[in-house]
């Protein structure tokens, strides 16, 4: 038998101006978990798209050998054909066809051409049973939550009969519940079906209690793979990635914490497509100069639709209550006005509302600021290209240039990219959704520090998260928030995880 | 970031296009026998596309919000026509009022489409279409299917050109307009072709070297000097080249002044100031512009007005240049538009394009018009022939972006 059923090797690729990878050397087992980790442009998904054909051969060098035998995939169907699927970080499903169809999309059961409905129910309904999906076969995408997409995204690529499964930063959008359940069933399909898996994440608590080996890559070389058959130390991990130790995960800080300088009264918020329902129920909260308060919850707790509704009512319709910001009241009803009161909001969703992805980097910085470089009504680009390369380099924006593409970055760059952007807007509060998703842990701990030097400022600033290690970790106060209430706070250096969780239950269960 | 090759590799479309204008022009110029290129011609070229160019103007900024078209510029520039004939013919107003209403009937046609765009949220290709009809059809009522003249400043605009300050001036020796065979030539360079391109280029030199200079005092980065030299010095022959040439025949067509005037307001605008850099930053991605704080219907609304006032200075031009308001003028304009932005490399899902794609894209439309008629091609063997051009030019997009990102 085979040990490795892939191997890469000396794999090099390179982009006008950046090698992405060089000389990366990449092995296998066959039957095993195998992850992929290292910081945010290490080339992680670079790779992976070399595997599957996105970059089609001849457009690196070096040779991949899948069960042995050399391949050169020219499109993503010829590697789909030898047997390996990826599931890419963004899912690509059509949120108007059930799951059933998306399953089958591309790879349709038909008879002479004609869509075999009864086949592809039946086979739907058996995939979806093995990947434990309860809904019906013929339930849009789009009403599904991220967790259940995922999962159709795994039956997908077993009705394709794969052997090796690729997945790029799978838990990335999801809650803890979701998170396990999917890992539950990847450990289930790879014992009980000996499906070979190769997982990136940045979640290394999972990464350790997943995997058999993992591999970690730095500035597109590989740097070591560890056996995890013994489970390693997560700093042992991080050490490979950084390259150095990293004793703490959050930097030491003492909070200098000011007057109030900005409240939310009385704040309640109907759905935009139902206007009858209520999706926040008269919150208060107020927050205090270089204070950092952490809104913690479960997803849909209704932390996303705050902010946004705060943000010049980016989100909802019948809002009412008021918002006050030094000692005043303001209004704030589009979302120009909120930017030109000082209130900034990096959204969460990166990918469809943070960036102009065909913009280059320094274009996407000063877009909700531009006239900070603007004289008369003129843009300065010299000016401009000076602001770029300034939060370049204070973020460490690993990419060629300040006319790289937004849309050409990693996923972890561009988070910072979009972090920059809001902070050249030089707001005085500051509300960050999800703001460390999918950021490796050395640049997660930089856009801490950088958080709290903010705060050092005098901002006021909020953090919605969904990972309680960091809320508890950064914040200095946190509220905590469940079915678009306020049903706790505390302050941090007295909450526990365990106080967070067990408020979120007592209230769900009150009701 | 000072390498040539980086530099290159971010204007590959520009050069790629300005090569393909290049090409066209040298082919049809052998297979006219030189006439396309002839003084007289190049100058006729520009007033005969001079609508082109105006419309792809406005065009772009419809395109670049997000793909979007205005299919009713044509039937606009009929009501803008109508309402020349209407004003100047039959209410007797002197030209000069009668071509600033027409203007304005122009804008208001496009501040009218923009409401419904922009605040009602019909989709532009929607509200256009019936725009097409309703202006149309307004052309038609207002004419009631009769052609009326049109005098006085509508025909300087149209095919006048600006007289010479000193003639027989130039020294004899520097005409080669005998050399050339050229036919109907006057004696004598024209004075202040020689002079407008001589001034224009030299100031446009200065102002490159003095802006390094001042860039450079004040800290900021600047491009190479051999580059910002051979730039110069390239732009400066350019320029005098052509205005030799035009200097040859009639000298400095008021149109061109026009529509030079007109490039670099606009360029201006898309690159320079922040209405430009929102209505690029919403065609990449609407809701990231969003929720950066832009106004994204109003930008919808300005550009779709804004379409209105230059398809009403269009209107003005057309009307001018066949000295008469007609009920059949302006079909199809759209679409030489929609096509020269296209060539120019506009992206169809907006966000990408320049307003020297459009030009240099209206230029290729008109060399090519102006070259078919010229060997005779039949005018249905011309129409298929441009519409294989657009096809080819996006086609070759998609190819040069499937190379890029393969790097
Ligand atoms: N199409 C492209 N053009 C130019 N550079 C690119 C392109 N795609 C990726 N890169 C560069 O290649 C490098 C590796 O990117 P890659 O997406 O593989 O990183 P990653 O390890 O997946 O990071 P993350 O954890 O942030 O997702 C980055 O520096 C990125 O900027
Ligand atoms: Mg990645």
């Amino acid at each position: 038998m085979l040990e490795y059923i892939l191997e890469m090797i000396n794999i090099t690729k390179e982009f006008p101006g950046v090698t992405a990878l060089s000389n990366v050397n990449f092995k296998v087992k066959k039957g095993e978990i195998h992850a992929l980790v290292g910081e945010n442009g290490a080339g992680k998904s670079t790779l992976m798209s070399v595997l599957s054909g996105i970059y089609p051969y001849g457009s690196y060098t070096g040779s991949i050998l899948f069960k042995g035998k050399e391949c050169r995939f020219r499109h993503i169907r010829d590697s789909e054909e030898a047997g390996i699927a990826i599931i890419h970080q963004e899912l690509a499903l059509s949120p108007y066809m059930s799951i059933a169809e998306n399953i089958f999309l591309g790879n349709e059961r038909a008879k002479n051409g004609v869509i075999d409905w009864d086949e592809t129910n039946r086979e739907a309904i058996r995939l979806m049973k093995q990947v434990g999906l309860k809904d019906k076969h013929t339930t849009r995408i789009k009403d599904l939550g991220v967790g259940k997409q995922q999962l159709v995204e795994i039956a997908k690529a077993l009705a394709k009969n794969c052997e090796l499964l690729i997945l790029d930063e799978p838990t990335a959008a999801l809650n803890d519940d979701d998170s396990n359940h999917l890992l539950d069933l990847l450990k289930r399909l790879n014992q009980e079906h000996g499906l070979t898996c190769i997982m990136i994440s940045h979640k290394l608590h999972e990464v350790i209690s997943i995997a058999h080996s993992i591999t970690v890559l730095r500035d597109g070389k590989t740097i070591e793979t560890l056996d995890n058959t013994e489970p390693v130390s997560e700093n042992r991990i991080i050490r490979g990635m950084v390259g150095r130790e990293l004793t703490d995960r959050f930097p030491k800080h003492e909070p200098k914490i000011g007057g109030i300088g900005f409240e939310i009264k009385n704040w309640t918020v109907h759905d935009p497509l139902d206007e009858e329902r209520v999706v926040i129920h008269n919150v208060n909260m107020y927050f205090r100069k270089g204070e950092i308060v952490g809104l913690a919850g479960l997803m849909g707790a209704g932390r996303t639709e705050l902010a946004m509704s705060i943000f010049g009512r980016a989100y909802g319709k019948r809002i009412s209550g008021t918002l006050i910001k030094d000692g005043k009241e303001i209004t704030l009803n589009n979302i120009g006005q909120a930017i030109a009161n000082g209130i900034a909001y990096v959204t969460e969703d990166r990918k469809g509302a943070g960036l102009v992805h065909i913009m280059d980097i320094k274009k996407n910085i000063t877009l909700a600021n531009l006239k900070a470089i603007t004289r008369g009504s003129v843009i300065n680009e010299d000016e401009e290209i000076v602001v770029g390369k300034t939060y370049r380099e204070r973020f460490s924006i690993k990419s060629s240039g300040v006319f790289q593409k937004a849309g050409n970055l990693s996923g972890g760059n561009q988070q910072k990219v979009v972090l920059s952007k809001w902070i050249f807007a030089s707001p005085d509060v500051l509300i960050l959704d999800e703001p460390t998703r999918g950021i490796d842990v050395g640049a997660k701990y930089e856009i801490y520090k950088i958080i709290l030097e903010l705060a050092d400022a005098g901002k006021c600033i909020i953090m919605i998260s969904s990972e309680l290690p960091e809320i508890l970790g950064l914040t200095d106060r946190l509220y905590i928030m469940n079915e678009g209430r306020v049903v706790g706070e505390m302050e941090t250096s007295q909450a526990t995880q365990v106080d967070i969780m067990s408020t979120i239950i007592k209230s769900s269960g009150g009701r | 970031m000072n390498n040539i090759k980086d530099i290159v590799n971010r204007n590959i479309r520009q050069y790629g296009m300005l090569f393909a204008l290049v090409v066209i022009v040298i082919f049809f110029g052998v297979v006219t026998g030189g006439r396309l290129i002839w003084p007289r011609n190049v100058s006729m070229l520009v007033r005969q596309n001079a609508y082109v160019l105006i419309l792809a103007i406005g065009m772009m900024f419809c395109i670049l919000t997000g793909g979007n078209v205005d299919l009713s510029v044509g039937s606009l520039v009929a009501l803008v026509s109508a309402m020349s004939g209407l004003t100047s013919y039959n209410l007797g107003l002197p030209t000069g009022l009668a071509i600033l209403i027409s203007v304005l009937t122009g804008l208001l046609a496009g501040i009218w489409q923009g409401f419904w765009i922009a605040y009602v949220k019909v989709p532009p290709f929607i509200t256009t279409l019936a725009g097409m009809l309703i202006f149309r059809g307004i052309n038609n009522i207002i004419l009631d299917g009769k052609t009326l003249p049109l005098t006085g400043l509508y025909i300087t605009i149209g095919t006048g050109s600006v007289p010479d300050i000193a003639p027989q001036t130039v020294p004899d020796f520097l005409h080669i307009g005998d050399l050339l065979k050229l036919q109907n030539k006057p004696e004598y360079l024209n004075m202040t072709m020689l002079l407008v391109g001589l001034t224009l280029s030299t100031l446009y030199v200065l102002f490159i070297i003095l802006n390094r200079k001042s860039k450079k005092k004040r800290g900021y980065e600047v491009a190479p000097l051999w580059s910002v030299v051979t730039k110069a010095v390239s732009f400066f022959i350019v320029i005098n080249l052509f205005s030799y040439w035009l200097a040859m025949d009639e000298g400095l067509p008021i149109m061109l002044i026009l529509l030079v005037a007109l490039y670099a307001i606009y360029t201006f605008i898309a690159t320079k100031t922040i209405p430009g850099r929102h209505i690029y930053a919403m065609g990449g991605n609407l809701k990231a512009a969003e929720l950066s704080g832009i106004n994204t219907r109003r930008i919808m609304f300005l550009v779709y007005a804004n379409m209105g006032l230059l398809a009403g200075v269009a209107g003005v031009v057309t009307a001018g240049r066949s000295m008469a308001a007609s009920p059949n003028v302006g079909a199809n304009f759209e679409l030489d538009a929609i096509g020269a932005c296209f060539i120019g490399g506009a992206s169809a899902y907006g966000g990408i394009g320049t307003i020297w794609g459009a030009v240099v894209g209206a230029f290729i439309m008109g060399v090519m018009n102006n070259g078919m008629s010229m060997i005779g091609l039949d005018v249905f063997l011309q129409s298929v022939a441009k519409g294989l051009v657009v096809l080819l030019a996006v086609a070759f997009d998609m190819y040069s972006k499937s190379k890029s990102r393969l790097g």
